[in-house]
């Protein structure tokens, strides 16, 4: 007689948006197998590119043959459609009931997955959100003009809208899949501002967010894209949260 | 409720608070004296609490030099076995 009383296996489905990242996702892939088959949980890591033209898709279809195309999906994009859409696009490809969310740009290192997933297993969180802030985090590479920015802003956000969550523009996060599939509906913004109205949107429907400390280490190769204009955007979005949730 | 509604109750609740100070009778001289101007009082302190954060915030601002040389290290083994495998790893 077979008894089978272990639970049925999660599938955890890996989101990651490329712009230009031909280096970093060979080395992200890399670091992500590397920690996951240590692990013993079933996953497929899921790429959304928005027609990079420095050749990403090239290096991802290589990695396919390494690692199996079954493991590693691409699911590109005609053009640079911005991150907020491509989230929702990968999420319609992922086959997990839970989905990670992380950068290419080895920001996000995979060395810190084991811990949002005790975290969840433990807490049963709907999310778990990496935090720079806290006991055990932080970061690596940022200027005093970053440094001062990221403070300014986390001050402002926290003042006018009180989130619980010490790091909102953190986008290294695990979500249940439907919390991910209702929030990504109702978020309008674009750009930076849209991992923090995930986040305070979160908050607001009542959802449990858990944290985990991370270190974030500032992208070795590549260019971001922070500027004024972001600084612009971010401070309409936080008004667009303080009159909207 | 909103945030803003929310918000905006704690600023409606202290500038009650003020009124009420500003209409009662036999205050202390001095008290009635500065009352006209504790709104300007709060906005200021309000606006030094903030740059006080982000001071104290950049002071203890967490930092890990030594996580980026760990990086390092991972970014070396990761390039080693995709040149094995014949996958491009040039940076240019
Ligand atoms: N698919 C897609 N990915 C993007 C786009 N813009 C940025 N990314 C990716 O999103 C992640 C974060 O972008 P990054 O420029 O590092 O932002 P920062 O770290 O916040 O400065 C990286 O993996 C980028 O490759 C886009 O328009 N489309
Ligand atoms: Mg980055």
């Amino acid at each position: 007689m077979e008894k089978d009383s272990s639970p049925p296996r999660r599938l955890y489905s890996i989101l990651i948006p490329t712009y230009n990242e031909r280096l970093n996702i060979a080395l992200l892939c890399y670091l992500l197998f590397k920690t996951l088959n240590d692990l013993d949980v079933d996953f497929e890591v899921i790429i959304v590119d928005d027609a990079s033209p420095d050749g990403t898709q090239d290096v991802i279809k290589q990695l396919q043959q390494i690692y199996g195309d079954h493991k590693i999906l691409l699911r590109p994009r005609a053009a640079k459609l911005g991150l907020g859409t491509a989230y929702v696009h990968g999420l319609q490809h992922a086959a997990g009931d839970y989905i990670f969310i992380m950068d290419a740009d080895l920001s996000h290192h995979p060395k810190y997955i084991p811990s949002f997933i005790r975290k969840q297993l433990d807490t049963n969180a709907d999310i778990v959100t990496g935090t720079r802030y806290l006991k055990g985090g932080g970061v690596h590479g940022w200027d005093l003009r970053r440094k001062l920015t990221s403070r300014g802003a986390n001050v402002l956000a926290h003042t006018l809208l009180w989130p619980h969550v010490s790091d909102l523009t953190g986008s290294f996060r695990l979500y249940r899949k439907p919390v991910l599939e209702e929030l990504v509906k109702s978020c309008v913004s674009k750009g930076y501002v849209f991992q923090m109205e995930m986040i305070v949107r979160a908050t607001r429907k009542g959802y449990y967010i858990a944290e985990v400390p991370i270190s974030f280490v500032d992208r070795v190769y590549g260019t971001s894209k922070l500027g004024g204009a972001e600084i612009v955007q971010y401070l309409k979005g936080l008004f667009l949260l303080f009159f909207t949730t | 409720m909103k945030q803003v509604f929310k918000f905006g109750a704690v600023v409606g609740t202290l500038v009650a608070l003020w009124i009420g100070l500003l209409l009662s009778p036999d205050l202390p001289q001095s008290f009635s004296l500065i009352l006209p101007f504790l709104p300007v009082y709060a906005l200021v302190a309000l606006g030094c609490y903030g740059l006080g954060m982000v001071g104290y915030g950049l002071m203890v601002f967490p930092t890990c030099p030594h996580e980026s040389i760990l990086l390092q290290k991972d970014i070396d083994e990761a390039k080693a076995f995709l040149k094995e495998k014949g996958v491009d790893v040039a940076y240019q």
